[in-house]
């Protein structure tokens, strides 16, 4: 019997079926095609300089999940996919790269916490995303995240959100937010607005309520916005997780190109993590661009801008007892957990955070484009968070706050799966339950 | 005669409507413009019983919309908008609907004429261009990217040909996209294709598409390069007709190639919207030189000057000497005339406008929060509440400006001799 808690058995019919048809040889040309011409030098000198020490394995949640299972420390997760790929220069059997797949897609998240443990700052993660570059060239990707990549292929977003669907849902939101607050709209295709305002899929496809919620703050707070009504309002990426580059950079093309296009002055981003890593540092250096090229602003900046200034003031603060998830890609990768907590703290009166927290807060385990890799994948990943499950429960909260699309639903999926009788909320849910609306705006 | 040749170009100054005043009238102004000639202005309007319509030279159009949006004039100065009554879509013209409606309507665009107008559309679920109100005959479950043909007459897109099943990537990947023209596709499915162009005689159609996985080309009339690249962007046809010419990637760097041949012997970091002269004698591209340097590139030689953020796409100067960009450096826009960028520099900067036949350049730009003319780098006029984009006269010696002043649209026809001073 084995001493760690135990995946059930999973078929991923995208895995098998890319198995099946893969051979030796190509995988050895796919191989050789990304080390020697897509790789920097960087990963080299990454593996020549890893000492096998193992400090990075106490920084993994899915390590400490699954009760210390050497398998799952960071090093490990490396040694058995890319480690084995440069040694055997690509001549491994197609069973190796289902492992290898499963490794990369499904058991890291590419949270880049192992970094920081790291004596030598080693990132795993740009590791593992090398890995998962080259099961996508071979065509090894699990079935939800590969659908999720032709989605963003096909409609330049990640939920096959079609056109119409987004304008008509922009407009129903605009019609529920004027009957709140009088001229709450949301302007389409304003050319020379200050702000256009992107958002990602499950926005317009299951949680419209968002765009209504940032039509009330930009109303309130005044602000000149637009939002596009052609592709290029979604600024989520999957395309980066699932290793197709040229999807990914299609897609970011498309929505700086967008806010180029509108004319503004800088592009506001709803409460996600990973678009905010794909838009403004994957996405453009594909695309040769140092950094994004129009300014972008994460909604916990935007909302932190807007209530320091007095732009939105609170009437009345959110009484349940709140914690707060910080998004690994928002906080680890930029830096904004002072930002959160300072909003947080003007909202919500009972706010109790989790341990440990800022950029040492473990992964919601969704990221990366884990959540997207579907059904099939979703016991192995609660097993992969039960750490985060025990953070939560510490914190007596009722409420886990989290600004990322990935965090809300995967905490969510956390809280029920280990049965926790929370819930989480994105900012702006409390946010419009709290702010101030002068008299003369109410509708 | 250009289409401006018999618009009123007498200096002088109109004020045409009252900005100010339709505010207070309505309910909400949500959107407003004026045609191109200037001669009419445009507003959307909210009245009190919240129902929408458009106000021309303060005057309402007969019908009001539960919704009515995406105001646009044509060319030739018809005022179109998207417009829905009982849950039923149509284009409004001129305040005359059309007669057809549909269960979602959106994308409308003017013919090159300016006289015709086509849109996409939805009607039971199912997808097509209707021109004028006319949807294709064969309807498919999606629709994306399309274009019109220079005459007005034909329109083609790219459509779903296969249906979608969950998450089906098998199926994805034999391929379930193709292009339709008149509702008629081509025998040819990719797993995807962005983008088509008609070439100005409106016989041929070149669109980007994808083979395999990584496996990028371009397909003209239905077949597909010789080459594939590992990506390719936007391809145009050269304006005589024959080659089309578009970005590829090769080895991981940018390039141009014709016809599937590579053309540059330059590889960039990145190359996209290439634009050929109007005697199509020279090519132009924006590129990156290097990773995170910006510029343009004419006929495989970039210029020495390269930017930070951004390069728009180039537009050859009246004369056809000059190549005039906007271009984005340490946040601030500017533009640049054959690699060489203005003193002056905008919080943002508008497609550069040049003079027919003559060589200078005119920019609308803002600073500030206000708008400002700008001519070879240099203010001329005050500031403004709001400015379109102007144009030049087709003499190129005056410009038209069709700004808001002091709450009020105003029409003006200023020498260009003045305004240099
Ligand atoms: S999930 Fe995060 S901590 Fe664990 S190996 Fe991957 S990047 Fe490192
Ligand atoms: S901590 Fe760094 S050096 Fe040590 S095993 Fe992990 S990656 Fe290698």
């Amino acid at each position: 019997m084995s001493l760690y808690p135990v995946n059930k058995p999973v078929t991923d019919v995208a895995i098998d079926t890319g198995i099946a048809r893969l051979t030796t040889e190509q995988i050895e040309r796919t191989v050789q095609r990304v080390l020697t011409k897509e790789c920097s030098a960087r990963l080299q000198v990454f593996l020549d300089t890893c000492v096998h020490c193992g400090l990075c394995a106490e920084a993994c949640h899915s390590y400490l999940s699954r009760d210390k299972d050497p398998r799952y420390a960071p090093v490990a997760k490396v040694k058995d996919t890319l480690w084995e790929l440069v040694e055997r220069k690509g001549r491994v059997e197609p069973e190796s790269i289902r492992r290898m797949a499963e490794i990369a897609f499904v058991e890291c998240g590419v949270c880049r916490r192992c970094s920081m443990y790291c004596p030598f700052g080693i990132d795993i993660a740009y590791l593992i995303m090398t890995v998962r570059r080259i099961c996508n060239l071979l065509g090894v990707v699990p079935q939800y995240l590969q659908d999720t990549t032709n989605s963003h292929a096909v409609t330049l977003n990640q939920m096959w959100v079609h056109e119409d669907e987004w304008i008509d849902t922009v407009q129903w939101q605009e019609d529920e937010a004027i009957t709140e607050v009088t001229a709450a709209r949301i302007p389409l295709e304003k050319e020379g607005a200050d702000v256009m305002y992107s958002v990602i899929a499950p926005e317009p496809k299951i949680l419209a309520q968002l765009i209504n919620n940032m039509a009330l703050i930009m109303r309130v707070a005044g602000i000149d916005w637009t939002m596009p009504a052609t592709d290029g309002w979604d600024n989520s990426n999957m395309a980066m997780y699932s290793g197709d580059f040229e999807v990914m950079g299609r897609v970011e093309k498309l929505h700086w190109e967008t806010a180029q296009r509108l004319k503004v002055k800088r592009v506001v981003m709803g409460e996600c993590g990973h678009a905010f890593r794909g838009a403004v540092y994957d996405g453009p250096r594909w695309l040769a661009w140092r950094q994004a090229p129009v300014t972008m602003v994460h909604a916990i900046d935007f909302y932190y801008e807007l209530i320091k200034s007095g732009r939105i003031k609170i009437k009345q603060k959110y009484e349940p007892p709140v914690t707060l998830q910080d998004p690994c890609n928002t906080v680890r990768g930029m830096g904004l957990g002072k930002k959160v907590r300072y909003v947080v703290g003007a909202m919500c009166e009972n706010f109790a955070d989790m341990q440990p927290n800022y950029e040492h807060n473990y992964c919601c385990n969704a990221g990366g484009g884990l959540i997207n890799c579907g059904p099939p994948w979703k016991h192995s990943r609660m097993l992969s968070n039960r750490v985060k499950a025990e953070q939560l429960a510490a914190t007596g909260a009722e409420i886990c706050i989290t600004p990322c699309h990935n965090c809300h639903s995967g905490i969510e999926d956390v809280i029920g799966f280990y049965d926790l009788g929370m819930h989480t909320k994105f900012i702006s849910e409390i946010l419009v339950e709290c702010m101030e609306i002068p008299e003369a705006m109410k509708a | 005669m250009s289409r401006n040749g018999n618009w009123d170009w007498t200096p002088g100054r109109k004020p045409l409507a009252d900005v100010a005043g339709l505010r207070q009238q309505y309910r909400e102004l949500l959107e407003m413009l004026p045609s191109p000639d200037g001669e009419r202005f445009a507003a959307l309007v909210v009245g009190e019983d919240g129902r929408m319509t458009a106000v021309v030279n303060g005057e309402s159009w007969p019908e009001t919309y539960e919704r009515l949006w995406y105001l646009r004039f044509s060319a030739q100065g018809k005022l179109a908008g998207l417009a829905m009554n009982d849950y039923a879509w149509t284009v409004a013209v001129d305040g005359r609907t059309w007669d057809e409606t549909f269960e979602f309507v959106w994308d409308p665009r003017f013919t090159a004429d300016g006289l015709g107008i086509a849109a996409l559309i939805k009607q039971d679920n199912r997808y097509a261009v209707a021109l004028n109100g006319q949807p294709w005959p064969q309807l498919y479950d999606m629709v994306r990217d399309y274009c019109v043909s220079g005459d007005g007459e034909r329109a083609a897109a790219t459509v779903q040909v296969e249906p979608r099943k969950e998450a089906d990537v098998e199926g994805f990947f034999a391929g379930t996209w193709s292009l339709a023209e008149q509702g008629e596709r081509w025998d040819e499915k990719f797993i995807n294709i962005w983008e088509p162009i008609y070439d100005a005689t409106g016989r041929h159609i070149a669109a980007q598409v994808r083979t395999d996985i990584a496996d990028y080309t371009i397909a003209v009339d239905g077949k597909v390069w010789d080459r594939l690249f590992g990506c390719v962007w936007r391809p145009c046809f050269r304006p005589d007709g024959g080659a089309v010419i578009a970005p590829v990637r090769t080895d991981g760097n940018w390039t141009l190639a014709a016809d599937g041949e590579v053309i540059w012997p330059g590889r960039y970091a990145q190359l996209w919207q290439q634009r050929f002269s109007a005697d199509g004698q020279r090519l132009a591209a924006v590129v990156a030189t290097d990773f995170g340097r910006w510029t343009v590139a004419v006929d495989d030689r970039p210029w020495r000057r390269t930017f930070g953020e951004m390069v728009t796409a180039p537009t050859f100067v009246g004369d056809g000497k000059h190549i005039a960009a906007a271009v984005k450096d340490h946040d601030r826009w500017s533009i640049a005339v054959d690699g060489e960028a203005w003193d002056n520099d905008f919080d943002m900067v508008w497609e550069p406008v040049t003079q027919p036949g003559g060589s200078h350049v005119a920019v609308k730009a803002e600073r500030g929060g206000r708008y400002l003319l700008v001519i070879d780098g240099r203010q001329v006029g005050p500031d403004y509440e709001m400015l379109w984009p102007h144009c030049f006269a087709p003499d190129g010696q005056s410009v038209l400006l069709r700004t808001v002043q002091d709450g009020k649209y105003v029409r003006e026809v200023v020498p260009l001799a003045q305004l240099l001073g």
